[in-house]
């Protein structure tokens, strides 16, 4: 082995070991809640804790009708700023950014001042409003993402001529985006899907500040209260967000149709 | 009125004017190619038929309707782009069906026309791949297949060639025609090839700068170009400057010999004239017409079945001419002295 590759390992091996000694701890402390045996006592109270079912439960219904919106948002306005206004790209690519440089602290409490009970749109005053005001808060949070990749996939294909070949044959705006430039950035889609997925999953300061009981805040609340059994809601938040990394590396793999090979 | 009607048709992208007034009648099931270079306003005026460009004036009409406003998804013209543009994510059946499903047709007439169409285009069995399994020739015409299904009243063809190798293009360039021919269609078909235009069309209307220059039967346009821009650009060409000497009488001086035209240029005496000569016409020796000017030879190509030479004539300038090859006879060689000769009914006066 040559001095320049023993370099690399010994970099490589840091990196793995500064990534994986705290998750192998955290594991490790999560497994011995009964003295002197290792059993998943923790993760069984965990799961069998109707809260978390229930706030779990909450977040997965939320994460989804993000999903849903974020695609309704960000598909069809990435599809026109490329097709029909090129030169706002700019404009549109660093709004989406905007999320990632204002804390969310910051958005929340500007929504908190616009939404109030005693504005024009009470929207904090009621469960729905609450509801309706966290799913535009977390759709804002994953627009950087989900335009991000959105985006990326669109520049794969030739919308113009795709658009054209449609409208020609008698398509019109509703049938293109979603029988031809939909499905062609399905892969896309579904990357910045998952990614969102793991952020409103683990979400703590907006459900907090609008309080209202999802996983994150159950998750704070459990770090608070006990012992073993937020380390195994940590491992399981994580084999979550993993589990969604490779579903992107999945589905970007076996997509029946590739625009690569085109 | 013609069966599609373009009537001073004119686009300008800012200050700048891509079409200025273009005017043109194709008949019911007539097959007209657009020819000129690229940036000419041939494809603008393709796209502004096809109701993807909005004209800054003008009128296009089918069949007597006026279709200048009309989105181009209600126009029901059927059109072939050149990058396929095949919808990745559908199957070569699901491609041919996409229009009839969206005038909604039913699944057995989609059916129907799918499988006649595939049988059309002479690819029954691929009905189930992908586009990327299809090499670009197949895909072409699966595009193709796809435009014609929902019955259009014209076919846009934008190139559809120019992305494929030189085989190919001539084997498919033949196959559109049969096929455009077969249905009777109203077609346009952009080009910046003139071989493909020359052997497709009924008629050529050659661009350039934004105005048709000629519209002609290809043998027309070839044979008998009105304008400069269209004689060189069609075909190869000698430009030969003479004399004139006697405007009414069309008497002309070429390299120093007297020549009489059938036809009476457009100047006035002692002016000097422009006159083109395709190399097919000028002959090597003295049996090949009325007009004999001594030379050299300068030039040399072989290019298969036919040799190009290039004589440096005596009076002055030099003429490129064909000659074909023949096994038994070696080609010209280069310095050699020879005669050439050319009919006087051969000589092109153009007009600018």
């Amino acid at each position: 082995m040559t001095g320049k590759q023993l370099w690399s390992w010994l970099a490589v091996a840091f990196a793995g070991l500064y990534f994986l000694l705290p998750l192998v701890g955290m594991f490790d402390f999560s497994m011995r809640m009964q003295r002197g045996v290792y059993s998943f006592e923790a993760y069984r109270i965990v799961l069998a804790d109707p809260q978390f079912q229930q706030t779990f439960g909450y977040s997965i219904a939320l994460a989804l009708l993000t999903i849903v919106l974020g695609i309704l948002l960000v598909v069809p306005t990435a599809y026109f700023v490329r097709l029909r206004f090129p030169s706002l790209r700019p404009a549109i690519e660093f709004i989406t950014l905007l999320p990632l440089v204002i804390p969310p602290i910051v958005i929340v409490f500007g929504y908190i001042r616009i939404y109030n009970t005693s504005s024009v749109l009470p929207l904090t005053g009621s469960w729905w409003g609450t509801n309706i005001l966290l799913l535009c808060g977390y759709a804002v949070l994953s627009l950087p993402y989900m335009y991000r990749s959105v985006d990326t996939g669109l520049r794969t294909i030739d919308i113009a001529s795709l658009t054209e070949a449609a409208q020609s044959l008698g398509a019109g705006w509703v049938r293109i985006l979603a029988v031809v430039i939909l499905p062609n950035v399905f892969v896309s889609v579904l990357s910045g899907a998952f990614l969102t997925f793991a952020i409103v999953i683990g979400e703590y300061v907006f459900a907090a500040l609008l309080n209202v009981n999802s996983f994150g805040p159950y998750m704070v609340w459990m770090g608070g209260n006990r012992a073993y059994e937020p380390s195994a809601l940590a491992v399981v938040a994580f084999v979550i967000t993993w589990a969604c990394m490779g579903l992107i590396q999945l589905f970007t793999r076996f997509s029946k149709f590739s625009t690569a090979r085109r | 009125m013609s069966f599609l009607d373009i009537r001073h048709l004119q686009k300008s992208f800012g200050a700048l004017r891509v079409v200025k007034d273009f005017t043109l009648g194709i008949e019911k099931g007539e097959f007209v190619s657009f020819l000129g270079p690229s940036g000419c306003g041939k494809t603008t005026v393709l796209r502004m038929v096809g109701g993807f460009e909005t004209p800054t004036s003008g009128a296009v009409s089918i069949d007597r309707r006026d279709i200048t406003a009309l989105p181009a998804n209600r126009r029901k013209i059927g059109m072939v782009f050149q990058a396929y543009a095949l919808f990745p994510n559908l199957t070569v059946a699901d491609n041919i069906g996409f229009g009839l499903k969206v005038a909604g047709e039913g699944k057995a007439e989609i059916a129907r026309r799918v499988a006649e169409m595939l049988e059309l285009i002479g690819l029954p069995q691929l009905g189930s791949r992908y586009p990327f399994q299809l090499s670009g020739g197949q895909q072409q015409r699966v595009a193709l297949a796809r435009a014609l299904a929902p019955r259009p009243q014209v076919l846009l063809l934008d190139e559809p060639l120019s992305a494929l190798d030189a085989k190919i293009r001539v084997s498919l360039r033949e196959e559109i025609r049969r096929i455009q021919r077969d249905l009777g269609i109203t077609t346009i078909f952009v080009t910046h090839d003139q071989e493909e235009a020359l052997s497709m069309s009924d008629r050529v209307v050659v661009m350039h700068q934004g105005v048709a220059d000629q519209v002609g039967t290809p043998f027309e346009i070839y044979n008998r170009p009105t304008t400069r821009f269209v004689a060189e650009f069609v075909g190869t060409l000698n430009l030969i400057d003479a004399d004139l000497v006697d405007a009414a009488a069309g008497h002309i001086r070429l390299a120093g010999v007297p020549v009489t035209l059938d036809r009476a240029p457009p100047s006035r005496a002692g002016e000097r004239i422009s006159l083109a000569l395709r190399p097919e016409t000028v002959a090597l020796g003295r049996n090949g017409g009325d007009i004999v000017l001594p030379g050299r030879i300068t030039e040399v190509h072989f290019l298969g079945p036919v040799i190009r030479v290039r004589v440096s004539v005596e009076g002055g300038g030099s003429i490129a001419l064909d000659t074909f090859n023949q096994a038994d006879r070696p080609p010209p060689s280069i310095g050699a002295p020879v005669d050439i000769s050319m009919s006087h009914r051969d000589l092109l006066v153009l007009a600018a």
